[in-house]
């Protein structure tokens, strides 16, 4: 009887979080003139309703979920960071040269797609060290020299598309000149989906999960992110475990990246990174940053932002609800688990 | 360029500077007490939609600012409770509550995107306004920028030369002490947090309300101006006068950046519109790097003539963050 009760206690708290988030929005929405019934109902066609919205929501999923992966990382290591959507734009941008160096010449097709890839989480991963020296040599707190770099990396993208890499005649938000087809990662029929992508993807599960939970090396990550100064005491490094946290989480940004420009734009646009990064930030907290739920996580994040694109059409209402419902989830998990730690506690302190 | 478009800038300068200088000084408040509130650029933004919303409905701009500051002083409630009661992350809360303000400000914005809307209409000082030179530049503003200036005076004052002020920042550096002493730690946090939050909410509808007036969605360009803030907090070392100073240095460099366009035709305006922001590392970096291990270690091993020079001049810009900024506080 008691562990039943036990177990409904730990299963009570996921199912209120989600009840207050859709309470929660159900009242935004009552605000607007659209009734909350058809936005959900809105919501559950554009997201599932086909074969097609349903492969829409996977090309979302797949940076989303590498970019959660990357995170995990920096935040067993104790660090915020939000320079991730920098990151990811980095690695569009060095993948983006990449493949304009390899277009119209005789390489092979698959090594400058592979090399591009590569190039992308090269970039992420630079950028994502310029995030960590700041941090562990500079004194410059991580969230505001990550926040900065976002910001120099929208600028850049924003030169190379209107600069040197404009399309002829004019440059403009649509981007750069689509690359000729043989240097797109091949795909699905009649989708954006690549099995390539979709491929990395789960692979980045298995890597992170693995690093984690699996490695000594994972074990001094948590042991930094838990207390620096007593890691430090303990003998380790902790500025270089920091860059090195920075340096993968940059790197799979970087990966997010490249992905985009080969598998689903096959050019560079301004808004590359689509708020993967800040969104990623989401899903980690959603979940207590545990590596299978946040794949999870991902998946239903990515879900809701597909399927809020139809939402202005069909009803008149922004798209921004997929946000109010995803910031709704993630304040009320964070509440949950703070209550949840006083409850416990208090259970603790009655049975003592 | 003549001396009196070089006056109109400058007033311009102080009337811009406005709605930093309210989020910068309620951001200070809020830190000095220990609660760090990261989610005030969304805050900005759901406080201008929701203030411009509700002076559009009543063509009342009182009750706009009221709206405003109510705004402000519910999300930092948000904060604090899930911080101060719950014992989670102020980062991880306030950053959420940043996500989710801006884009709830999106949402219910919809309707009102382009209305016209009242504005607040500039109010000359007599006499004070008259003066030369100053006059135009200080005396000839609407009120929210003589209000900006006042939050500058009195959150000096309060922080500096009242008792109760005096309480800010023992519950801030030292809490354990502060309470053994009979301050009611979590308390004191929830108010000054609040009060923090209802200023930054200010900075909302002076936007929205007067020098940038009306709602225009993802396209009103506040986004950005709220971590500007919170990075002026810091280089102001959580000192009202001198985060107030650059939050007016941020809006001089704005301006010039402007003014210089024309000058520099081989800079494209995206990238001036994010000059800012290597800025803000550049200042961070500054302020910061004279509190990490290396540099000090380094120092130690210079000449002693070039050393003291060196650690002078990082004294100097040096900042040292309140000692319990961002932890929780239990009674032992």
């Amino acid at each position: 009887m008691k562990r039943v009760l036990q177990g409904l206690k730990s299963l009570s708290f996921p199912a209120v979080t989600v009840l207050l988030a859709l309470g929660f929005t159900t009242l935004v929405l009552l605000t607007t003139d659209a009734s909350p019934w058809q936005a959900y109902k809105t919501l559950a066609i554009g997201g599932a309703g086909s074969l097609r919205q349903v492969m829409n929501v996977v090309v979302a999923w797949i940076p989303l979920l590498i970019v959660s992966m990357g995170l995990l990382v920096t935040f067993a290591a104790g660090l915020w960071n939000i320079g991730i959507e920098g990151q990811i734009i980095l690695g569009a941008i060095f993948a983006t040269g990449v493949l304009r160096y390899f277009q119209d010449t005789m390489a092979p097709p698959g090594l400058a797609i592979f090399l591009a890839i590569l190039a992308g989480a090269l970039g992420g991963a630079l950028w994502a060290a310029l995030a960590g020296v700041l941090k562990t040599y500079g004194g410059v707190n991580e969230i505001f020299g990550g926040l900065g770099l976002d910001f120099v990396a929208t600028a850049i993208v924003l030169w190379l598309i209107f600069g040197p890499w404009k399309r002829p005649g004019i440059g403009s938000m649509s981007g750069t000149e689509p690359f000729q087809e043989s240097l797109w990662l091949p795909m699905f029929p009649d989708s954006r989906l690549s099995p390539w992508s979709l491929l990395i993807g789960l692979a980045s599960i298995g890597l992170i999960f693995f690093l984690l939970r699996g490695t000594y090396f994972g074990l001094k990550l948590k042991a930094v992110g838990q207390n620096a100064r007593a890691a430090g005491r303990m003998g380790i490094p902790t500025n270089l475990y920091m860059m090195f946290a920075f340096i993968v989480c940059g790197a799979l940004g970087g990966l997010a990246g490249s992905l985009q420009v080969t598998a689903v734009y096959h050019r560079l646009i301004p808004s590359i990174s689509s708020n993967y990064g800040w969104l990623g930030l989401m899903v980690a907290m959603l979940v207590n940053y545990r590596t299978i739920w946040a794949a999870l996580a991902a998946l239903f994040f990515a879900f809701l932002n597909i399927a809020s694109v139809r939402l202005p059409l069909v009803l008149k209402v922004d798209s921004s609800l997929s946000g109010v419902i995803q910031g709704s989830l993630v304040l009320f998990a964070l509440m949950a688990s703070g209550a949840r730690n006083r409850w416990l506690r208090g259970d603790e302190e009655r049975s003592s | 360029m003549t001396a009196t478009e070089i006056i109109i800038g400058l007033s311009g300068v102080i009337a811009a500077a406005a709605p930093v200088v309210f989020a910068t000084i309620g951001e200070t408040i809020s830190e000095r007490a220990g609660v760090i509130n990261l989610s005030i650029n969304g805050t900005i933004l759901l406080s201008a939609m929701a203030s411009f919303a509700i002076a559009v409905r009543t063509d009342n701009l009182v009750l706009g600012f009221l709206m405003g500051m109510a705004v402000g002083a519910l999300v930092a409630l948000i904060v604090s409770f899930t911080s101060i009661t719950l014992m989670q992350s102020q980062v991880a809360v306030g950053y959420v509550m940043t996500l989710m303000a801006r884009d709830t400000a999106y949402f219910l914005g919809n309707p009102f995107v382009g209305l016209s809307g009242p504005r607040v209409p500039a109010f000359k000082i007599p006499l004070l306004g008259d003066i030369p030179v100053l006059g135009p530049i200080l005396f000839d503003q609407d009120i929210m920028t003589y209000l900006s200036i006042l939050a500058i005076i009195v959150a000096w004052w309060w922080i500096y030369k009242t008792r109760p002020g005096m309480m800010i920042q023992g519950v801030g550096e030292r809490p354990s002490a502060a309470f053994a002493r009979g301050a009611n730690v979590k308390r004191v946090r929830y108010i000054y947090a609040l009060v923090g939050g209802t200023l930054v909410g200010l900075a909302g509808p002076t936007y929205s309300l007067s020098i940038k007036a009306g709602w225009k969605g993802t396209i009103s360009g506040l986004d950005g101006f709220g971590w500007i803030a919170l990075a002026l907090t810091i280089f102001g070392g959580w000192d009202p006068l001198r985060g107030a100073a650059g939050a007016y240095l941020f809006a001089l460099l704005q301006w010039l950046g402007l003014v210089l366009q024309p000058v520099l035709p081989g800079i494209p305006s995206q990238v001036m519109r994010v000059a800012p922001f290597p800025l803000m590392i550049l200042t961070l970096l500054l302020v910061g790097i004279g509190n990490t291990e290396w540099v000090n270690r380094t120092l130690a091993g210079l000449p002693d003539d070039a050393r003291i020079f060196i650690s002078r001049t990082l004294r100097f810009l040096q900042v040292r963050p309140p000692t319990a900024l961002g932890e929780h506080f239990e009674r032992e």
